[in-house]
């Protein structure tokens, strides 16, 4: 390492302390099958930043963009979300390719409620098809539409045990992301 | 007998032939035919052939057999004249001696940029002044030898003489003699300070000097606060036990400068690293048996809402609070856990000591039990 101070805008590895807030939050959705992401049996990927956003990119890769200059590279790999100015990370829906398979708790929504979810609404009892058992309220969930198509991801509002009792406008997932904000948000995500 | 002899002769003679054709091959491994000489640097130990590479061109896709074939005779060709240098011996191994290299090869590294002039350099171009060749060694009368200039025992050095006479007007207590080593001892300093300036000036960096950290009458309030500054740092301890007044502030800009891992680090350790703390991660987590804290949150509500129902129905008699759950406590216990738990220690302890029956077992395997 040189001793020279870096521009913001070149790529680094994430530091211990942006490693465990990013794997807290993604824990939430995918629980201990996050190691699976970290080490792989078909090649090496790792979490790299780059202006705030971290993405997951494969090592061969990564190799290929440490040749494009900081500020004229746009995006690397899959983006997973990014660190906000108080260092907070917030989840993508880009992430969704690899937080469906792995997802522990899903959330299933009738055909009538998909179209309100991926405009960005949340999830209300109505609209809910099937809920795995067990889930615990402000649990991180996967949303799938009946056909088991991954919409995007949210936090239940209510656990499975309470989503029975409650009145059928009552919220039951919050929504968080969306495969719609691939259309709304097309200048923002990378 | 003449069989014999003649076969004994015939085999003779295939041994002759054999002879024969083996020194044939190996000469004919030693001579290599080629159209265009080499040539020869054997300083490089280079040999370059200008042959045009027809049989490479034939060969095509696949010309492994022919570029070995090449190169074996080019080195053929090269070891063959390496034979032809003046050998000698050095320590039981046969050593040729090569010549000198005759090709230039470029340059490694890329052409020094021209240094700036140093002041004196600056100065002397200003005024016309040549460097005066002088002799290196200087006639000493004291000693009666030849001397040095300058440097280690040179001719006329001040601070080794015996006898100094005092001065006029100095002060006949003064030590003469440190006086003049201490003023050597300025010289020096001050000669180094300038070829540090000159160096700081080639390199266009800063050196570290003491210009605004005299005290004279006139410092403004930045001059001063910086003079107090290095002074707090210029301790054994570079300023960790140095007590600041009441009221001061930290200084702006006194952190350390982050360092992050490089980029292409050694990806097994991240992996490893980043496995660790997943591993710390899961350990901290409490491990609750969901399906039975599912249930016992379940019975904790079917109970509230049997009480609940009881209340409405005999509102005259008030039952004293249930039996807490507290005493078939199973699982997680109390510190840990979410909002689940935090909920029942409330509800434990906010009503009075149970006055009532106990709660039978089958009151709660008569609620609904869910997977």
């Amino acid at each position: 390492p040189s001793g020279k101070m870096r521009p913001l805008t070149e790529m680094r590895p994430l530091t211990e302390e942006e490693t465990r807030v990013m794997f807290e939050k993604i824990a939430k959705y995918i629980g201990e099958n996050l190691q699976l992401l970290v080490d792989r049996p078909d090649g090496a990927y790792c979490f790299r930043l780059h202006n705030d956003r971290v993405y997951y990119v494969s090592e061969k890769i990564l190799k290929l963009a440490a040749n494009i200059s900081g500020d004229k590279l746009v995006s690397l790999g899959t983006c997973f979300g990014k660190f906000t100015k108080t260092h907070k990370f917030r989840l993508h829906i880009t992430a969704l390719d690899y937080l469906a398979p792995y997802a522990k708790y899903k959330v299933w929504i009738k055909p009538g409620a998909e179209q309100s979810f991926l405009y960005g609404n949340h999830v209300l009892k109505s609209g809910l098809g099937r809920i795995t058992e067990n889930t615990c309220q402000y649990q991180g969930v996967v949303v799938y539409s009946m056909a088991d198509v991954p919409l995007g991801f949210g936090v239940a509002a209510k656990s499975t045990q309470d989503c029975r009792k409650v009145d059928p406008m009552a919220i039951v997932v919050f929504h968080q992301a969306d495969i719609g904000e691939y259309v709304r948000h097309e200048e923002t995500l990378t | 007998m003449s069989l014999g002899g003649a076969m004994e002769g015939q085999s003779v003679e295939e041994l002759l032939a054999k002879a024969e054709r083996d020194e044939a091959e190996k000469l004919q491994r030693i001579t290599v035919h080629k159209e265009l000489e080499l040539e020869f640097d054997l300083g490089n130990l280079l040999a370059s052939d200008r042959n045009p590479p027809t049989g490479l061109r034939r060969a095509g896709a696949t010309p492994e057999a022919e570029l070995q074939a090449l190169a074996r005779d080019n080195t053929q060709l090269l070891i063959n004249q390496l034979w032809q240098l003046p050998t000698e011996r050095v320590e039981e191994a046969l050593v040729a001696r090569l010549p000198e290299p005759t090709t230039r090869l470029p340059r490694e590294k890329p052409v020094p940029r021209p240094r700036p002039l140093t002041r004196w350099q600056q100065f002397a171009r200003l005024k016309g002044i040549r460097p005066k060749k002088k002799t290196n060694l200087v006639w000493d009368e004291v000693s009666g030898q030849w001397r040095r200039r300058w440097g280690y025992q040179r001719a006329r050095d001040d601070t080794k003489e015996w006898l100094i006479e005092v001065p006029g007007g100095a002060d006949p207590l003064e030590d003469q003699f440190a006086k003049r080593i201490q003023a050597k001892k300025e010289r020096v300093a001050k000669n180094e300070l300038n070829r540090l300036r000159n160096l700081a000036r080639a390199h266009k960096m800063q050196v570290p000097s003491s210009a605004g950290m005299h005290p004279t009458g006139h410092q403004s309030k930045e001059e001063l606060g910086r003079a107090m500054q290095v002074a707090k740092v210029s301790t054994a301890s570079v300023g960790r036990f140095q007590e600041r007044l009441p009221k001061e502030k930290n200084p702006r800009g006194s952190g350390k400068k982050r360092k992050f891992q490089p980029l292409f680090g050694d990806f097994a350790a991240e992996k490893k690293s980043q496995l660790e703390l997943l591993r710390v991660m899961n350990s901290k987590k409490p491990q609750l048996d969901v399906t039975r804290a599912t249930n016992k949150q379940m019975r904790e509500e079917d109970q509230e809402e049997a009480a609940k129902r009881r209340k409405m129905s005999q509102k005259s008699k008030r039952k004293g609070g249930r039996q807490g759950p507290g005493g078939k406590r199973k699982g997680a216990p109390p510190s840990q856990g979410g909002k689940r738990n935090r909920a029942l220690g409330g509800r434990m302890n906010s009503g009075p000591p149970p006055l009532g029956s106990k709660r039978k077992g089958g009151q709660h395997q008569g609620g609904k039990r869910r997977r």
